[in-house]
């Protein structure tokens, strides 16, 4: 393929896509139940806008980059717009800015992160700033504590989770130390079923610090999501088995722990079980969101003609239930299948890429926007107990769109990589299909 | 490690794959339970805010209707006639849901039985709520309520034809705007004070609550002798002043002390209590039980209103209470009977023997006029042969020109009627009349009770007190 058609295509898909969203943005405007004030100008020109401006950047920056990724995203993005500003007017304007602060970080990963392989030799910088990040919000005077999790900062005017960002700083640590220390962490030396202590170090690090950032922050989503990029990312690593084993053993030990020593995980357990027992108090928001899906049925109510307000935190951890309600199973399977497409093309990117550190790193980008997305809406329809955590893209909350766009950033840099990587190698006549990556 | 990467494709593959399973449980498996929850109260929102039908009266009054408001739920539901039609159309109320016609006719009004006739219905904005019109008038309510005036008690007026509902009023009655008002607190407020009135005002004293019926149900027990034992229609009963009755000292008396006796019609006539007492014995409960049973006790009349009382003739072992099967003769003891259900003795005797169904609807059309369903008459109770409807009906001729019921006679208008005067707890009577006219061919049948009047004298009578009601009805629903 060549690097105009694939950007083409991508333009194609983002114009479908602004179609789309816009469309939904005039359902929820119009009719005698206006939810929206229906002039469609400025907001189709928010969307086309700021998704032009990053695929025009792509064009001029990372040119043989996918070109499903953002389309995917923006239309996540999207959607959660319009359902955002259906909700809740005032939080509509701050998360056009959040979009637009977003895309500013997308391009900005993709211009500043000239090659995917420099961020190898920051892993250390990553290292600290992961942790310093996630420990941010204990910090006296800068972190707040919100529905009883201490996870956001303020800085101005400003809250945000700096475990977001986190996250991703994190990601890129591990797969730059993993990567390095392959070799001693898949020796386990002749006839051992369990690594070296030395190699069972970092292991034991991670799982302690995810036990501590979920009791010192009470932040399940998180320290879970950490845990589980964690143990992937070694596991891919080295493909040792005995580090799922022992991943798994020592998740059963830490969930024991907290589920004894926490009231409140004692609380998600009991209301994951039984919700209906606790709907008019802890169980609430879940039973308004299984009550929300429920009614939405197979076609859903339709945009702007439902009761997602009901619903508390519509507009964010449970937006999907909200979504489920006006779109349907038609919509909430398009949403899943929509993540599902991301992470396929992520896992792709990841095995095209000619480079482990880079293998590595989307492999772990593509895990944490899976995990989340599995963990958030496993939550709200009651398959898993519910941890607060975001819908990426969909959900309202600047941290985490910053966050994901960033990551998006990460994964399109790695796919224009080792595209261009091997088109130099095998001369512009590679044939079309080698370089479909 | 492209392996492992695909393997773990693999498991989040699986992961996903457990959502999409679930979202389907969720959203069709479950999905109606879900959205039929009692704590979900999605479909009442949406009810509450949806465009509504309006309900009207047949001469064309409205009754209720939706008008635009500025808050959340876009739109109020008004009742303009406020509480004169307060029983009737109920209320529309997001904190206490919906009551009378409002509740009936709920999916009708509420535009979710229309069908849709083309793909283009399916596009369009039309609304497609039912409009909905009633039986009963303005004009005839009005005159029952003017009629009964501040006294507690009910009037019901039917077309014996066909069981068409032409007045209903309970007094108290209550005003539902207030209910269906949008300010929940406001809302509790009224009905903190409406339940926790003494006078009970959101009781729909015409078909929900029971009374004794006194001497009006000399009428079923006539028509039981009539059908199941003719021989004792002629049969003289003595003259008596107190009946004496079997295994009690206590006797059952006449209405203030008076002596009585004679055939049926006679007894029907002056409401001779000692007469019918001895025809409650010698008829016997099976027979006076199925012809209360023939008239529709212990069944609920099929009136389109929601928890309509079930009227009772009381079951006993009367084999070994003789007293009571006398009492139960005269419409005491344990008989009870909604005014409902005795305007339907009445309109039973009037149309031939034969109980409609009653009801209030009369039809509904949709929002551009098309009727989408109408009232069908339909036979309820065949309480009695048209011939002995006929004979009873002349015996009720008797009771109107020179029995208990004169004062609802009219000049130019046979009227059939029975008063009642029905002993209540102390020393309080209830005021009881059924009617019909014009008595050759009805037109209207009537009930009315004037709850507890003092005393047990002459003066608190059914003759005296609810005569002049049925009276006014009669001449109101004949003017031309």
């Amino acid at each position: 393929m060549t690097r105009a058609s694939r950007r083409d295509t991508e333009l194609g898909l983002l114009l479908i896509v602004a179609i789309v969203t816009a469309g939904a943005y005039v359902l929820a405007g119009l009719g005698k139940t206006a939810s929206l004030p229906a002039n469609i100008g400025p907001f189709l020109g928010m969307i086309l806008g700021l998704l032009g401006v990053a695929h025009v950047a792509l064009r001029r920056f990372a040119p043989h980059a996918d070109s499903v990724l953002l389309p995917m995203a923006g239309l996540l993005n999207g959607i959660g717009y319009v359902f955002i500003a259906r909700l809740n007017r005032d939080l509509a304007g701050l998360q056009a800015t959040w979009t637009l602060l977003g895309i500013v970080a997308f391009i900005a990963t993709v211009v500043v992160v000239r090659q995917a392989r420099d961020l190898d030799r920051y892993r250390y910088t990553f290292a600290l700033l992961g942790v310093g990040l996630l420990m941010m919000p204990l910090l006296p005077g800068v972190g707040r504590t919100i529905h009883g999790a201490r996870l956001w900062v303020r800085l101005g005017p400003v809250n945000f989770q700096p475990g977001e960002l986190a996250k991703i700083a994190l990601a890129v640590f591990f797969a730059a130390y993993l990567v390095e220390k392959r070799e001693l962490l898949s020796d386990f030396g002749r006839g051992r079923l369990l690594p070296q202590p030395r190699a069972l170090a970092p292991l034991l690090l991670a799982w302690g610090f995810s036990l501590l950032v979920m009791t010192a922050e009470k932040d399940l989503g998180s320290s879970l999501l950490f845990f589980a990029l964690f143990i992937g990312m070694l596991w891919v690593a080295t493909d040792r088995g005995a580090y799922l084993a022992l991943g798994s053993v020592l998740f059963a030990m830490g969930s024991l722990f907290a589920y004894k020593s926490f009231a409140h995980v004692q609380e998600r357990v009991r209301i994951w079980h039984d919700p209906w027992k606790y709907a008019s108090n802890e169980g609430y928001q879940l039973v308004q969101g299984l009550y929300a899906m429920g009614s939405g049925g197979l076609a859903g109510a339709g945009i702007g003609l439902g009761s997602p307000q009901k619903i508390p935190a519509a507009a964010t951890d449970f937006i999907f239930a909200a979504i489920g309600e006006e779109l349907g199973l038609m919509g909430t399977v398009a949403l899943v299948t929509a993540f599902l497409v991301i992470v396929g093309v992520g896992l792709r990117i990841a095995l095209r890429a000619d480079q482990p550190f880079e293998k590595l790193l989307a492999t772990g980008l593509t895990l944490i926007l899976g995990v989340q997305t599995f963990i958030i809406i496993g939550g709200v329809t009651q398959l898993v107990p519910l941890t607060g955590i975001t819908l990426p893209f969909v959900s309202y909350g600047g941290s985490s769109l910053v966050a994901n766009y960033v990551l998006l950033a990460m994964l399109l840099r790695i796919s224009n990589d080792s595209v261009e990587r091997k088109l130099r190698a095998g001369g512009a006549a590679a044939p079309a299909g080698a370089v479909d990556g | 490690m492209d392996r492992q990467i695909r393997r773990l494709g693999v498991v989040l593959l699986l992961l996903f794959s457990m959502l999409f399973a679930r979202l389907n449980y969720l959203q069709v498996v479950k999905a109606n339970e879900l959205s039929n929850k009692p704590g979900n109260t999605r479909k009442a929102t949406k009810d509450f805010s949806g465009d509504r039908g309006v309900i009207q009266t047949a001469d064309g009054v409205v009754l209720a209707q939706s008008v635009p408001s500025a808050d959340a739920f876009k739109l109020q539901r008004q009742y303009p006639e406020r509480d004169l039609f307060g029983h009737l159309t109920g209320y529309f109320s997001f904190t206490y849901g919906a009551e009378g016609l409002e509740k009936t006719y709920n999916d009708d009004l509420a535009g979710h039985t229309d069908r849709l006739r083309n793909v283009r219905d399916l596009l369009s904005d039309r609304t497609r709520t039912g409009n909905l019109t009633i039986t009963a008038t303005k004009k005839l309510q009005q005159v029952a309520r003017d009629a009964l005036g501040n006294r507690k008690g009910a009037v019901v007026a039917i077309n014996p034809a066909d069981g068409a509902v032409l007045a209903m009023w309970s007094f108290p009655s209550f005003d539902p705007n207030p209910l269906a008002a949008h300010d929940q607190r406001a809302v509790q407020a009224s009905w903190d004070t409406l339940t926790k009135d003494p006078n009970r005002p959101l009781l729909p004293r015409a078909y929900r609550e029971r009374y004794a019926p006194g001497s009006t149900f000399k009428v079923v027990t006539s028509a039981a002798v009539l059908e199941r034992q003719p021989d004792l229609a002629a049969k003289p009963y003595p003259v008596l002043r107190e009946l004496d009755l079997p295994q009690t000292t206590r006797n059952l008396k006449n209405f203030g002390g008076e002596s009585c006796g004679g055939p049926l019609p006679q007894l029907l006539k002056v409401s001779c209590n000692t007469g019918f007492g001895q025809i409650g014995l010698d008829l016997g409960p099976q027979k006076l039980t199925d012809q209360a049973h023939a008239f529709g006790f212990d069944d609920r009349p099929p009136l389109d209103l929601p928890a309509v009382a079930k009227s009772v003739f009381g079951e006993q072992d009367f084999a070994h209470n003789q007293p009571a099967l006398a009492q139960s003769a005269i419409g005491q003891q344990d008989v009870a009977a909604s005014p409902l259900q005795m305007a339907l003795v009445a309109a039973g005797v009037a149309n031939a023997g034969t109980v409609m169904k009653p009801h209030l609807l009369a039809e509904v059309r949709d929002s551009e006029g098309a009727v989408v369903r109408s009232a069908n008459p339909e036979p309820w109770q065949r309480a009695m042969s048209p011939q002995n409807a006929a004979a009873l009906r002349d015996m009720m001729i008797g009771v109107v020109n020179g029995g208990t019921a004169t004062r609802v006679a009219i000049p130019g208008v046979q009227v059939a009627a029975k008063t009642g005067t029905a002993q209540t707890v102390g020393d309080n009577s209830h005021a009881w009349m059924i009617a019909f006219a014009p008595a050759e061919a009805p037109r209207i049948a009537v009930a009315v009770i004037v709850e507890s009047q003092p005393g047990l004298g002459d003066n608190v009578t059914g003759g005296r007190v609810a005569a002049p009601i049925a009276r006014a009805m009669i001449q109101a629903a004949l003017a031309p």
